[in-house]
């Protein structure tokens, strides 16, 4: 189950993610950051702290933002994640690729060019 | 037989009787007033033939009439019969041994028989099976029947009369009882069945039609077994709506994914006169199908000119709660429909909507099961992709194990042997499920026989890999791989991991376990020659008694009934359990505490392991 919320704050997109991303939630994540981009916000921040699990559908999804985001010239970052979570990204490789900050400060200061 | 067979069979007997009885008359009165006619021994001669023809007539008679009152018997109308038949019978020998006649034995009897005779005469039930034509036909049979008994009873008396008069010892038939309750029930019956079929005949097409809604009905619900399509259902509850409650036009619009109209002597354009003149008086409730009431709408039509018709009765059809059509009949008479009318039309559409909903269904468990047997072949085809022997090598030992969750997976390891020191592992995860996923394995399983056997160092593997993959992997989709080169001379593993799980390591020096911490991205994440940055060769020395555990996700995301994962701690702490035993083993129990964790066969992803002892 997963549960998706959008904030709109100082020109930065905040999606919260809540709960489990599995195949079949995960186009539900996939729809919302697609509006987000659509919509263009070049600085879209997510929030991963009540992320609880991640399957390798979801981390698709993350996946097939980058080159996207690197061609419009989006910010994306991820923060907040705990441990567990961040170690699925990592095992992947994803850390690398993805721009993935401790917490909101930080994400903040990453996409604010700080 | 039928009923009408069996009066033809009386008619018959009776015509047979009468017109010998008839040519005795005329014999006679050929003959004239000579002393043959006169002799009391003729007399008694014609009086016995014609005696002999009446009882079989009589008999004959009760023998149809017995099956005519028997034909939708319970059980005290055979016992009455019974009663009525033995009582016959005795009666039969009583005076067939010449006892002295009791003239109040004599009255009672024939009371008691013509008692029971008359209530058999109610018994009348056949009648209702006639049709119109049939029930003429039987009111003439039983008219001329009559006729004949009532003939050949006056032409007895009238003989007997006279034969009594010029002898005294003659015996009248009339102290039969048998032949008077005979006589008596036969006629009272055939009176009976004229006077019911006569009164029946103007009802008779009210019968007739409720038995043609009984076969509609039939039809209806029959035409799931026999149709083809659902096309077919809809016309034939057009049709027999129509045909049912006399309807002069009807259309029966159907909404939806395929949007159809079935018109029946209506062409299309007064159809949408008709809706459109009752959209435009904002009649609700029938043909915009906001409800689920049934509405003669009758006064509405009144106003609209032009049109023939005055009266319309719509009704919804359902399937499974969702209206998908509208079945509308009309008529020129203005209130042409009755309640009995709508009550049969309604329950028509009712067995429509079933009728479609079982035929959806069907065609819904036709499609599983054909997705079922494809699933069946990929999950075969993805078996036959993993290799059934693996290296076996003087240097190492390798156990390996798959099972793949009901759905297709994308789990793949295999085994190549490039020259006597060189052998290549992989193990891989492709993203997602299902035939794709086992589409992508073969891919996968492609780029692995040609590039290992060019003898590369694994970070290039990777890179031409990924380079291959680009152009095959949807959107969002990577696989996850390790890649390892045994060189068993200089006892040294090379290898690439590219977002695979991490390799768990036991070393028999130190005793320890432990997780190789390396970098790598999984293959199909970058799209691009940049990928060279994300992937790295490692190299280690193997010793004797050294393991190696490889291993898919699904192993370490398995959960437990209170969701906890096997995690990388509990999946290390059961292989120390077993780091002395041959791979097998290892594996085994692997794959026991595996199952023992997660407390179910069902797993719900791929479990995957291949295990390699150095010696």
């Amino acid at each position: 189950m997963i549960s998706i919320k959008r904030l709109q704050e100082d020109g930065i997109d905040f999606i919260m993610v809540i709960g489990e991303i599995d195949a079949s939630s995960s186009i539900e994540l996939d729809l919302t950051i697609a509006k987000s981009v659509g919509e263009g916000y070049s600085k879209i921040l997510i929030d991963c702290s009540a992320l609880e699990y991640i399957s390798s559908a979801g981390l698709g999804v993350f996946m097939s933002y980058i080159e996207e985001c690197k061609d419009r010239n989006i910010q994306m970052v991820l923060f907040g994640m705990s441990d567990k979570v961040a170690n699925t990204f990592s095992i992947l490789g994803l850390n690398e690729l993805l721009r993935i900050a401790k917490d909101k400060v930080q994400a903040k200061q990453m996409v604010n060019g700080l | 037989m039928s009923f009408v067979d069996l009066l033809w069979k009386v008619f018959a007997t009776g015509l047979v009787a009468t017109v010998i009885s008839l040519m005795l008359r005329l014999i006679e009165n050929l003959l004239g007033s000579t002393a043959l006619t006169r002799n009391v021994v003729y007399q008694d001669l014609v009086y016995l033939i014609n005696l002999g023809l009446m009882v079989s007539f009589l008999i004959m008679t009760f023998t149809v009439w017995k099956r005519l009152i028997l034909y939708q018997k319970s059980k005290w109308l055979l016992r009455i019969w019974a009663v009525f038949e033995a009582g016959l019978l005795l009666s039969l020998a009583y005076n067939s041994f010449k006892l002295p006649l009791i003239d109040w034995i004599f009255g009672t009897l024939l009371t008691i028989f013509i008692i029971l005779g008359l209530i058999l005469s109610g018994n009348l039930k056949w009648v209702a099976y006639l049709n119109f034509r049939q029930k003429w036909t039987s009111l003439l049979l039983l008219l001329l029947t009559i006729f004949y008994l009532l003939y050949i009873v006056y032409t007895n008396s009238s003989i007997s009369e006279v034969i009594a008069s010029a002898s005294k010892n003659f015996t009248d038939y009339r102290i039969h009882i048998f032949i008077l309750s005979l006589i008596v029930f036969v006629t009272v019956y055939s009176i009976f069945s004229f006077l019911v079929i006569l009164f029946n005949l103007p009802t008779t097409s009210v019968f007739e039609q409720k038995l043609e809604e009984v076969v509609n009905f039939q039809r209806i619900s029959q035409s799931i077994q026999t149709e083809q399509s659902e096309e077919s259902v809809y016309n034939i509850l057009l049709e027999t709506s129509v045909s049912t409650v006399f309807a002069d036009a009807g259309w029966l619009e159907i909404t939806g994914d395929k949007p159809n109209v079935f018109a029946y002597r209506i062409s299309d354009k007064e159809a949408h006169d008709i809706v459109n003149h009752l959209n435009a008086h904002h009649v609700r409730g029938v043909l915009d199908q906001g409800t689920d009431k049934t509405k003669n709408l009758s006064k509405h039509l009144a106003s609209l000119k032009g049109s023939r018709y005055r009266s319309i009765l719509a009704f919804p059809v359902y399937v499974k709660g969702a209206n998908i059509g509208t079945l509308a009949l009309l008529k020129e008479l203005p209130d042409g429909f009755t309640k009995e009318m709508t009550k049969i039309v309604s329950t028509f559409a009712n067995q429509a909507g079933i009728s479609i909903e079982n035929f959806r269904l069907m065609e819904e468990a036709l499609q599983n099961e054909r997705y079922k047997e494809e699933l069946k072949i990929a999950k075969t085809v993805q078996k036959s992709l993993l290799p059934q022997v693996l290296e076996k090598d003087s240097d190492f030992e390798i156990s390996a194990f798959s099972e793949s969750a009901d759905e297709v997976g994308g789990d793949y390891y295999d085994t190549l042997r490039i020259n006597d020191h060189l052998v290549c592992l992989i193990i891989a995860d492709v993203s997602g499920k299902g035939t794709t996923a086992a589409f992508h394995m073969s891919q996968m399983k492609g780029i692995f026989h040609s590039l290992a056997q060019r003898d590369i160092q694994p970070d290039e593997f990777m890179m031409q890999a990924n380079q291959a993959l680009i152009y095959c992997l949807e959107r969002g989709s990577f696989i996850s791989a390790t890649f390892f080169m045994i060189n068993t001379k200089e006892r040294k593993i090379k290898y690439a991991r590219a977002g695979h799980c991490p390799v768990l390591y036991y070393c028999s020096n130190k005793k320890s376990l432990e997780y190789f911490k390396d970098k790598g991205v999984a293959l199909g994440m970058v799209r691009n020659k940049s990928y060279q940055n994300f992937i790295q060769t490692n190299e280690f020395d193997y010793k004797n008694g050294d393991v190696m555990v490889l291993y898919t996700d699904g192993i370490t995301e398995a959960k437990d009934a209170r969701n906890e994962e096997f995690g990388y701690e509990r999946l290390s702490e059961v292989i120390s359990e077993v780091t002395q035993t041959t791979p097998k083993e290892m594996q085994d129990h692997l794959i026991r505490r595996l199952y023992e964790f997660s407390g179910t066969e069902n797993i719900n992803d791929d479990y995957t392991t291949m295990i390699v002892k150095f010696k």
